[in-house]
């Protein structure tokens, strides 16, 4: 016989959670788009994540982050990849984005089969520190696909992140069902 | 923009020693994402696989995944395509951290992709694991268990526990 989970509601003690809320959230409706970006980000918590899945009609690529819209060489990154038969590690500097999922096939654009992304951003509101940007991905599509852990700064003078944008490399829109969520959590 | 509390406990069990399966049945459906977090050790080694469904579990080879793992000498990776499981960890009688970032578990539209990250202190090639599985089925998930490749028990005192995460 298995064990059966408890249901949370028949734990005693505090299950109240406030710390981690949901600020926002992007869903990509039948016509496809071209980009996704959180705009007017409270400064009210101290770290953000933001969680998604992706997909594309057109090439597969990476998707490319920007801070406040800032597109000037000031983004660098490191990035560890398994595609199923071997590792490997890499890292740009001077780039005008965050290179996100690009060790391997990036967005999918395999029917039904979307990469899913974690995304954590900390002390995002900070004016004295360089921010930084940690990543988990994967797309596994039954044959192919890859896991990516990546990290990247943004060496801008340090500025509050107000907005934060995604677009795909190469300029290839996001499909249907394509979802992101934005999060904030309290420090 | 809206903005509510979320990342909620939805249901957690602990092992007593002498079961092979835990099993989360009725999971509800009002979240986008779920996060589950395993603290378990094995009376056998091989993978913990995760098996998803709706109204069922699904043992069919609908499930794939890709791993990449180091164990502080070399890192790898490799694939499994037509699989009855997912599989979130390499696990054996060393305690076993992981964590399961289910995405968009609740759509109707889309395939189910996890990403997985976890550790474990004594196994050669997989100290450090992650992988991200695929279930080919676009069904709402609501029941999930997970259970030794090698049908071993979870040991007394291991937990699973799933948190729901709802997007604005």
């Amino acid at each position: 016989m298995p064990i059966l989970g408890v249901i949370a509601s028949a734990i005693t003690g505090n299950l109240v959670t406030t710390a981690y809320q949901s600020i926002a959230t992007v869903t990509v409706g039948s016509g496809g788009q071209s980009d996704i970006t959180f705009t007017s980000i409270p400064a009210t918590y101290k770290h953000l994540q933001i969680r998604g899945i992706a997909r594309t009609g057109g090439a597969n690529e990476r998707i490319n982050l920007t801070f406040n819209s800032d597109t000037a060489s000031n983004y660098s990154m490191h990035r560890l990849v398994g595609n199923g038969s071997a590792d490997s590690a890499s890292a740009q500097s001077s780039q005008s984005a965050l290179w996100i999922s690009s060790g391997y096939d990036g967005v999918s654009n395999t029917a039904n089969t979307f990469t899913a992304y974690v995304l954590d951003v900390l002390d995002y509101t900070s004016t004295s520190k360089t921010k930084t940007l940690r990543a988990l991905d994967g797309l596994d599509k039954n044959g192919s696909g890859g896991i990516e852990f990546s990290s990247g700064g943004w060496f801008k003078t340090p500025e509050a992140i107000t907005t934060i944008s995604m677009s795909i490399q190469g300029g290839a829109t996001f499909a249907q069902y394509t979802h992101f969520a934005l999060y904030g959590v309290k420090g | 923009m809206a903005a509510g509390a979320t990342y909620e406990p939805i249901a957690t069990a602990t092992a007593t020693g002498s079961q092979s399966e835990i099993l989360f049945t009725g999971i509800s459906q009002a979240y986008t994402d779920l996060v589950i977090v395993v603290q378990a050790t094995e009376s056998g080694a091989d993978g913990l696989i995760m098996g998803v469904g709706n109204g069922s579990i699904d043992t069919g080879t609908n499930y794939s995944f890709t791993v990449l793992r180091g164990n502080g000498s070399a890192a790898s990776s490799y694939r499994v395509p037509n699989y009855d499981a997912a599989q979130i960890g390499m696990v054996n009688s060393t305690i076993n951290s992981i964590i399961v970032h289910l995405q968009n578990y609740s759509n109707t539209t889309t395939y189910k992709t996890m990403l997985t990250r976890g550790n474990n202190t004594n196994w050669s090639n997989n100290q450090v694991y992650s992988s991200v599985n695929l279930w080919r089925s676009t069904s709402a998930i609501n029941q999930i268990n997970f259970k030794n490749g090698s049908i071993a028990n979870h040991t007394a005192g291991s937990t699973f526990t799933l948190y729901g995460i709802a997007a604005a």
